[in-house]
């Protein structure tokens, strides 16, 4: 292996990829070569780091300088000023990187500042698809003192219920003790999966998680499988993701060549198998027994519950389902203890949260920041405020099966209780903002044509129920909505709340609910006049 | 690679379903499953042509229906109707005549809608074929499309 002296590190991302990564990246290899630099300096592309709206980011290591918004114009400059003389282009956007990593971040330094990256640590700063970057940084490491310390399973889900993890999809269910039922369960043949079909509107951390680590869910899979005593794992990772399941096969073919994963896993006699499934568009499929039921390969039609599926899961055995957030956490409570782990973020929900920024906002991507963190601060300082100066008007929180915030909402701390006690949901993490020119009777209407469209048609009440009230929000849309629309709606809601058969149905009450309390003037005003005033008491 | 081949692949196990028919599909240069299709795997699998049916048509991403060499999906969900993807979808249908669901005539452009294609930071967003085009305008749009006619 060729040492070189410097490491140009690219993220490519849909963000960098629209403003030309590719073409820098050969300008820059051409340029290298002809100076004789090729030798010297290598040029990587990295995983996304989630700074979108940044143009072209381009780091320098060992230096931990990175530029952004870089130009064609600017490649001469930075070869000849800071890779030849070591001096930072003043001229060129940049900032230091912040050892984002580190227990707590103490350097509030630019776009990174205050983030505090456990699931995400090493995205960005190496090449996820070359298995010795990610060894040589700390990768495996969690596995290998399991085994080394002769740890058991059992007080390796004591040390995850210790943690206080909770599950990252949505529910925020303990992780701990879904895989005590799972080890409990009766039977030899169990199962671990991970849910990666992450179809929620506006969330791609999973994607970024699969894309630049995917070694990490691996070890994190191998861990889990030693826990609860499977065997055998599944990704399940959503059709659309190409390059996430590109990276993950990379890396499972690469754990298994290495001896990390597959028959005798480290020369111990444990065996752990591991195969992706690949979905093939379905939002339903994110809730665990559609995604079980499309695994056997059918229909994603979600099952009765109970049971669960730690007690009858993938071919009715014990399964134990994850999502990629949650299992990305695991190597590092391993590794740091769950003291360590308990000490971030709040006390009933200890650790970090990804977030997705999006809509109106200066900076749409994606930050890591310890539970808790309120919402003014991830949409005014991560996110970098209004797009425009425009003014605030709300957040959905949570992608589609969520919740409409105003701006009295706006301090609120964003972890499982906190959200819960103002009557709204963390979900998938995603906040996607709006500002006042946003029409919420249209935001609803695009949000009851996804449930429409997304119901899986198995129970009539929610088969029937997402027409009907698209039905209605539709024409109220068009302002030619009926007395008693409004009531209808609700009800029809709460009858989809109460009888659907899985979260799909039962959750669109939230957005309606929200949508209606708290901006109710935008509904009346979109019903014609006469019956405007039957509605308003 | 033809059907046979695909099918060699995998060992006749209902859980290889949605692989085979993701497989062959990709095979297809019109990108679709045709009705011999559905019954050859349903016979490799030892499943009923109704069950194989069922599946076929309850996933987005299988279609029972030619599709054309460049297949557009565009993002429907509320972060892209945000930020202005109806307009998108109205530009599109312009510039290539058809509605969505259907194929130009000269079977180069296949409009369809999707759910969340998780590339929100640069709504609106569609994919064409496996590629991303993030931060739509209309005129953007428009290069676009004149660069796949031109056969760029």
């Amino acid at each position: 292996m060729s040492i070189y002296r410097t490491h140009i590190l690219l993220p490519v991302d849909e963000g960098t990829v629209q403003a030309g990564v590719f073409q820098i990246k050969r300008l820059l290899e051409s340029e290298l070569r002809s100076r004789k630099l090729e030798d010297e300096i290598k040029v990587l592309e990295s995983a996304s780091v989630g700074l979108i709206g940044k143009g072209v980011i381009l780091s320098v290591y060992p230096d931990r300088i990175y530029y952004y918004q870089v130009t064609d114009r600017d490649i001469t400059r930075i070869i000849e000023e800071h890779l030849l003389k070591g001096r930072v282009v003043e001229s060129i956007p940049h900032e230091k990187l912040a050892d984002l990593a580190a227990a707590k971040v103490q350097n509030r330094v630019g776009l990174t500042r205050d983030q505090l990256r456990i699931v995400l640590d090493k995205a960005w700063t190496m090449d996820p698809e070359n298995i010795d970057e990610v060894l040589a940084s700390g990768g495996y490491a969690a596995l290998e003192k399991i085994f080394n310390e002769k740890i058991s399973p059992e007080a390796v889900i004591a040390e995850i219920k210790k943690s206080g993890l909770r599950g990252r999809g949505g529910a925020g269910f303990p992780t701990g003790m879904k895989w005590e039922f799972t080890r409990k369960a009766a039977g030899s043949e169990k199962y671990i999966i991970c849910n990666a079909d992450e179809g929620e509107p506006g969330t791609f951390k999973d994607r970024l998680i699969l894309e630049g680590d995917p070694h990490k869910l691996i070890e994190a899979m191998t861990i889990a499988a030693y826990a609860i005593g499977a065997a055998q794992g599944y990704v399940y990772i959503r059709g659309e993701y190409e390059l996430s399941i590109v990276r993950m096969q990379k890396a499972i073919d690469q754990a298994k060549a290495l001896g990390l994963l597959g028959k005798k896993v480290l020369e111990t006699s444990f065996s752990f198998d591991l195969e992706i499934k690949k979905g093939a568009g379905a939002y339903i499929c994110g809730e665990e027994t559609a995604l079980i039921e499309s695994l056997e390969g059918k229909r994603g039609n979600p099952r009765v519950k109970p049971p669960y599926p730690v007690s009858h899961g993938l071919w009715q055995k014990p399964t134990a389902v994850n999502n990629v957030e949650t299992l990305a956490n695991i190597p590092a409570i391993i590794s740091r203890g769950a003291d360590w782990f308990r000490k971030i973020g709040t006390d009933k929900c200890p650790g970090t949260k990804v977030f997705t920024i999006l809509g109106h906002v200066e900076y749409p991507g994606l930050i890591e920041v310890e539970m808790g963190t309120p919402l003014r601060e991830i949409i005014f300082s991560f996110g970098g405020g209004m797009k425009g100066g425009k003014k605030f008007k709300a957040a959905l929180l949570g992608g589609a099966a969520g919740v409409f915030l105003s701006d009295s909402l706006l301090d609120v701390k964003m972890d499982f209780e906190n959200l819960k006690e103002s009557k709204a949901v963390l979900g998938s993490g995603a906040v996607l903002v709006m500002n006042e020119d946003t029409s919420i009777v249209d935001m609803l209407f695009s949000i009851v044509k996804f449930f429409a469209h997304e119901s899986c048609g198995q129970c009539a009440p929610c088969r029937i129920g997402t027409q009907q009230i698209l039905q209605i929000v539709y024409r109220i849309r068009q302002g030619s909505g009926k007395a008693g629309d409004l009531e209808t709606l609700l009800n029809l809601a709460e009858v989809l709340a109460q009888s659907s058969l899985c979260p799909l149905g039962q959750s669109l009450i939230m957005p309606i609910k929200s949508a209606l309390g708290n901006f109710r003037e935008e509904f009346t005003v979109n019903l014609s006049n006469l019956k405007q005033i039957n509605l308003v008491k | 690679m033809n059907r046979e081949k695909i099918l060699k692949k995998y060992k006749p196990q209902a859980a290889n379903l949605l692989g085979i028919l993701h497989d062959i599909q990709n095979a297809s240069a019109e990108q679709y499953l045709t009705d011999g299709d559905l019954r050859a795997v349903a016979d490799f699998l030892k499943l009923s042509y109704s069950f194989v049916h069922g599946v076929a048509t309850f996933y987005t991403m299988y279609s029972l229906k030619p599709r054309g060499k460049y297949l557009i999906r565009v993002c429907q969900s509320p972060p892209c109707h945000l930020l202005g993807s109806t307009t998108i979808a109205r530009e599109l249908m312009r510039l290539l005549g058809i509605g969505f669901g259907a194929t130009t005539a000269d079977k180069r452009f296949t409009l369809e809608m999707s759910s969340c294609l998780g590339v929100c930071g640069v709504a609106p967003a569609m994919m064409i074929n496996d590629q991303v085009y993030g931060n739509l305008t209309t005129e953007r749009i428009a290069e676009v499309i004149e660069g796949l006619r031109s056969g760029q």
